[in-house]
């Protein structure tokens, strides 16, 4: 990508690196002895074996800008170069340049999912992920973003959606629901308890989804609505590592829920999402929200705990699940989906490395939406492969539209046959028949 | 300079020199991580942040399996070469002498051979580790003039350590005083390079906690 | 001629047995690191030497070199051979005084030019210090020994005042006090440390001197190998109580008691090379570690000033203590702020930060 042709610069870039160094990132930087740990914990690095996708080497030029405007040491380390620089007649060379963000584009988005699996094995405690976050945002201003996240990103601000899907689309959708359930679909219903949001891929990939939720949310008497202003849930602004294209898109949902006055945003079965709105868009938009943000599965559980959730006959075939890396470990949803699981499934048999272990997809942080990185994203899901192997499921269970797309993509690149399953659709395949439950 | 000469340099003016760079510099360290500070989190808390945090400060000593399964040369001789040494350095009476002298703490030792038999563990993991960083790709890989130079500063102590314990160094005074010196070099470069770790792990394990914690997750 | 006689008839006429004669021959072999096979002739070498003219010079000294050689309880065969050298300048031993005493030194020096021995015991002012904090008949230290050494065939420093400078010397060393091995360049120079150093190790000196006409092997220090070459601690009888870690903490608990090592008491022992150890004291019946009391390392140089007594070896010799408080004080306080700068540095990047947007974005496909 050439620079100066555009609003955003190396300078941009190091400023925002500036605005994100903080206590966590000095510690976490001071910290690491280079015992290269982090790789065997990266699906990238793991099915590669390329050494550069080591997790901390990611953040190399973030390290650098660190060091050397953070540190004391640092500083005199500076001072003393220049010095010696100045006495040569020669000019000081940057610390950080173009080529070298250029280089490092790949490494922090072709080959990092975001998936925190690296931040929870690190022997000195290194929160990898909290920086490689970071480390986009200066990505993003200094004009190295890849361009299948900048288009998504552009989309999703000026269309509303990530793929550019329209509120007629989804409208379509609805009426198909409606005709196929007899249930209403309740639309920008004031008051309502529960504001239901989407993601366009789930929209387009899954539409069983909303048919499941609208009969799960008849069955347990859930009061909801969807907002025609706010129907997507998906964040581009957290997976290109914006804040400000995430504040522009969280503010939307905020908007709308705090028009219709709901008590509570459910994100989808979408991983980023959920993280976008629970953990990231208060900080976005630099206040608290009026409401609370469930992820489907949370609310779910929920009414399991109540009792509203009634059902009969259980799945008889082999089941395992995926967790979606931004619901398990980076939200600590682990056990809600478990207890769902048991309600409808006989033979469940978990990954060995599941919950805050298990292994990403490979899909993740916006590396399904980066073309370039369409070789790396189906070798990292060779780890997941070989978990899945482990176990010998006949189907899959996930609860990430994303994640569903990965496994299905690449379970059938191998040529296996297990089918992947979204679990808000398991638990509607199985809710008692409205009028048997109230006779009971 | 006779070998007494050169002993009395490294326990009298260069300890205090090396003492004095340690706890200026670590202090700089510590305090300018500390006073960076972290924005405010508006996102509601689904958990604690202190009691993970500390948990965490603890968990990392234990690998998780998958770790541990994939990484076994790193853990066990990782773990067991930092054991010796943190050992060797507080248990050895001499050791514990010097530091009761310098900070009024004294704790009681452990029998010489014990600290002998670490001492020897601990210079055969050191080595085995400087193989593994030549020979493991990834280590190669991140490894720095630095990381060598860190591998050295270690090594030393442990050595002239060992060397001096047992005598082979001729008179002993030289071979105290390269021991102390060796110490002294390792306490003089500590707060400039990775070995801050000893300090800042503490830190970075705490927040790694806090920040999962916060979410729900013990991390 | 008392000077004609020879050891051998000197050692005779005071009843000093052939076996016992022998049995001393054997233990300075052993000294000296040489085989069993050699004491034989060192027997048959000191029955012929002549008694060799020595010139003892007495400068800033206690007197307890002099003490150790002469006070011992019994005759033994070291202090007959201390009789039968020609003492023939000593101030505190000989009878005559003043000028006769002067003329005494002045005359062997002259009789026997280029074959006496001088032996110093005590430390001398250096040659840039007050001579007068040292005097003998008015004349400087430095200008006696000077004069005395120029004709002598070697000079034995006797303690470690003559050695290193010994207590003199010391910090902060009043009288500017220097040893006898940094005046003399020119003659061979022997340290016989130790404060006061074994008796034994000053005769064997001499013996091999008599014996075979050269002067011992020498250590970095110029200590005669043969006597220095090996620690305290590697001799030490309470050697396993270190290796077992067993350790007397207080001069009166179980482990003194019981006779565990005094390390932590402060003992130098690893670091001084010397023969208590093994040759011990008062005619073998014990020495310091023996009777409960550390080794101070009186026979290495600046043992004064190389740390405490009671301090283990390991203790330094500063006070880091005080130091850590002020460098940790003056870090924390250069830590923060340097912290509150880079913060203010993040500050300031957040005021600058330039709003991502879509259509900034959008410039860039």
């Amino acid at each position: 990508m050439t620079q100066a042709a555009n609003s955003f610069s190396l300078e941009r870039g190091l400023n925002a690196w500036r605005e994100e160094i903080d206590a966590p990132v000095a510690a976490f930087f001071s910290s690491c002895v280079h015992c290269g740990l982090c790789a065997q914990a990266c699906p990238f690095y793991v099915e590669t074996e390329d050494p550069q996708y080591t997790p901390i080497h990611k953040l190399e030029p973030l390290r650098l800008l660190w060091e050397q405007e953070y540190t004391v040491w640092g500083k005199l380390k500076k001072l003393a170069r220049d010095r010696i620089d100045a006495k040569l007649g020669r000019a000081s060379k940057p610390l950080i340049t173009d080529e070298m963000l250029a280089q490092w584009e790949p490494l922090l988005y072709d080959s990092c999912s975001m998936c925190g699996r690296c931040s929870m094995v690190c022997p000195v405690g290194n929160d990898i992920h909290y920086m490689i976050r970071k480390a986009r945002e200066g990505m993003v201003a200094s004009g190295h973003a890849p361009e299948g996240l900048v288009a998504a990103s552009v989309r999703a601000v000026n269309t509303g959606s990530p793929m550019g899907l329209q509120w007629k689309t989804l409208d379509v959708q609805i009426k198909h629901v409606e005709t196929a359930t007899g249930l209403e679909v309740p639309i920008d219903r004031e008051q309502a308890d529960y504001l239901v949001l989407l993601s366009s891929m789930e929209i387009i990939n899954f539409p069983e989804y909303l048919e499941a939720l609208t009969k799960i949310f008849a069955h347990a008497d859930v009061s909801w609505t969807l907002s025609k202003d706010c129907f997507e849930a998906t964040n581009a602004g957290i997976q290109i590592g914006s804040k400000d294209i995430a504040a522009t898109l969280v503010q939307r949902v905020v908007d709308a829920a705090e028009q219709l006055k709901v008590k509570y945003v459910i994100s989808p079965e979408c991983g980023h999402a959920y993280t976008a709105i629970r953990w990231e868009g208060p900080n976005a938009i630099k206040r608290a929200y009026p409401f609370k943000v469930y992820h489907i599965i949370e609310v779910l559980d929920q009414l399991r705990a109540d009792g509203r959730l009634k059902t009969e006959g259980k799945e008889m075939d082999r089941l395992s699940m995926h967790d979606p890396c931004n619901l398990a470990r980076k939200s600590g949803v682990v056990q809600q989906q478990r207890r769902l699981m048991d309600l409808v499934a006989d033979d469940f048999v978990d990954l060995k490395e599941h919950g805050e272990f298990q292994w990403c997809c490979g899909a993740g942080g916006g590396v399904s939406s980066n073309e370039r990185a369409e070789p790396l994203k189906l070798a990292a899901f060779k780890r997941k492969k070989a978990q899945i192997e482990e176990v010998e499921p006949e189907r899959m269970v996930t609860m990430c539209a994303t994640c569903r797309t990965q496994l299905e993509e690449g379970l059938e690149e191998f040529s296996m046959d297990i089918p992947v399953v979204g679990l808000t659709e398991m638990i509607a395949d199985h809710l008692v028949e409205k009028e048997k439950a109230e006779q009971s | 300079m006779t070998s007494m000469d050169f002993l009395l340099f490294a326990k009298g003016p260069m300890f205090s020199i090396a003492v004095a760079i340690f706890a200026l510099g670590i202090l700089v360290r510590l305090f300018e991580i500390l006073a960076l500070g972290r924005a405010h989190n508006y996102a509601a808390a689904r958990g604690n942040e202190i009691i993970p945090g500390l948990k965490t400060v603890y968990r990392r000593f234990n690998p998780d399996p998958g770790t541990f399964k994939r990484s076994t040369f790193d853990v066990v001789v990782g773990t067991l070469w930092h054991v010796g040494f943190v050992i060797v350095l507080l248990l050895f009476i001499p050791h514990i002498e010097l530091i009761e002298s310098t900070l009024g703490l004294g704790w009681p030792g452990l029998p010489n051979p014990i600290v002998d038999a670490l001492t020897a563990i601990t210079l055969l993991g050191l080595v085995a580790v400087l193989i593994h960083r030549f020979k493991h790709p990834v280590k190669r890989f991140l490894s720095t003039r630095e990381d060598y130079l860190i591998w050295l500063v270690t090594f030393l102590p442990v050595l002239t350590g060992y060397l001096a314990y047992h005598r082979l160094i001729n008179p002993y005074p030289l071979a105290l005083g390269l021991h102390i010196l060796a110490a002294e070099i390792f306490l003089i470069v500590l707060p400039f390079t990775k070995l801050t770790h000893i300090f800042t792990a503490f830190l970075a394990r705490y927040y790694n906690g806090a920040i999962f914690g916060r979410k729900g997750i013990q991390s | 001629m008392a000077t004609s006689k020879t050891l051998g008839e000197s050692l005779r006429q005071h009843g000093v047995s052939r076996r016992g004669f022998l049995k001393f021959c054997a233990a300075t072999a052993s000294m000296m690191a040489l085989p069993p096979t050699m004491a034989p002739a060192i027997a048959k070498a000191l029955e012929q030497a002549r008694r060799p003219s020595v010139i003892w010079l007495s400068f800033q000294e206690c007197t307890g070199c002099t003490e150790s050689l002469t006070r011992s309880f019994s005759p033994t065969v070291e202090n007959l051979i201390f009789d039968v050298i020609s003492l023939d300048y000593h101030h505190t031993l000989q009878a005559a005084a003043g000028d006769a005493a002067e003329h005494a030194r002045e005359q062997a020096m002259t009789l026997n030019a280029g074959e006496y021995l001088v032996v110093v015991d005590g430390s001398l002012p250096g040659p840039r210090a007050n001579p007068g904090y040292s005097t003998i008949a008015g004349i400087s230290n430095y200008e006696m020994l000077m004069e005395t050494i120029e004709g002598a065939a070697a000079v034995v420093a006797v303690g470690t005042c003559a050695a290193f400078g010994g207590l003199p010397k010391a910090n902060p060393n009043p009288t500017g006090a220097v040893s006898v091995q940094d005046l003399v360049k020119h003659k061979p120079v022997i340290n016989v440390s130790g404060c006061p150093p074994v008796p034994m190790v000053i005769t064997g000196v001499l013996a091999q001197f008599l014996t075979f006409g050269t002067l011992p092997e020498l250590d970095e220090h110029g200590r005669p190998r043969a006597f220095f070459g090996q620690s305290i601690h590697d001799r030490c009888y309470r050697r396993p109580f270190y290796d077992k870690g067993r350790f007397a903490e207080t001069f009166d608990d179980e482990g003194a008691k019981a006779g565990w090592c005094l390390y932590r008491l402060g003992c130098k022992g690893p670091m001084t090379y010397n023969a208590c150890a093994t040759m011990k004291w008062n005619g073998g019946t014990s020495w310091p570690i023996e009777a409960g009391y550390p080794c101070l390392g009186c026979s290495e140089p600046d043992f004064w000033d190389a740390g405490r007594f009671y301090k283990s070896l390991s203790v330094p010799t500063g006070a880091p203590g005080d130091l850590l408080v002020t460098a940790g004080a003056v870090g924390a306080a250069v830590g923060v702020g340097a912290g509150l700068m880079s913060r203010q540095q993040s500050k300031h990047a957040v005021e600058r930060h330039d709003t991502v947007t879509a259509d900034q974005l959008e410039e860039t496909l």
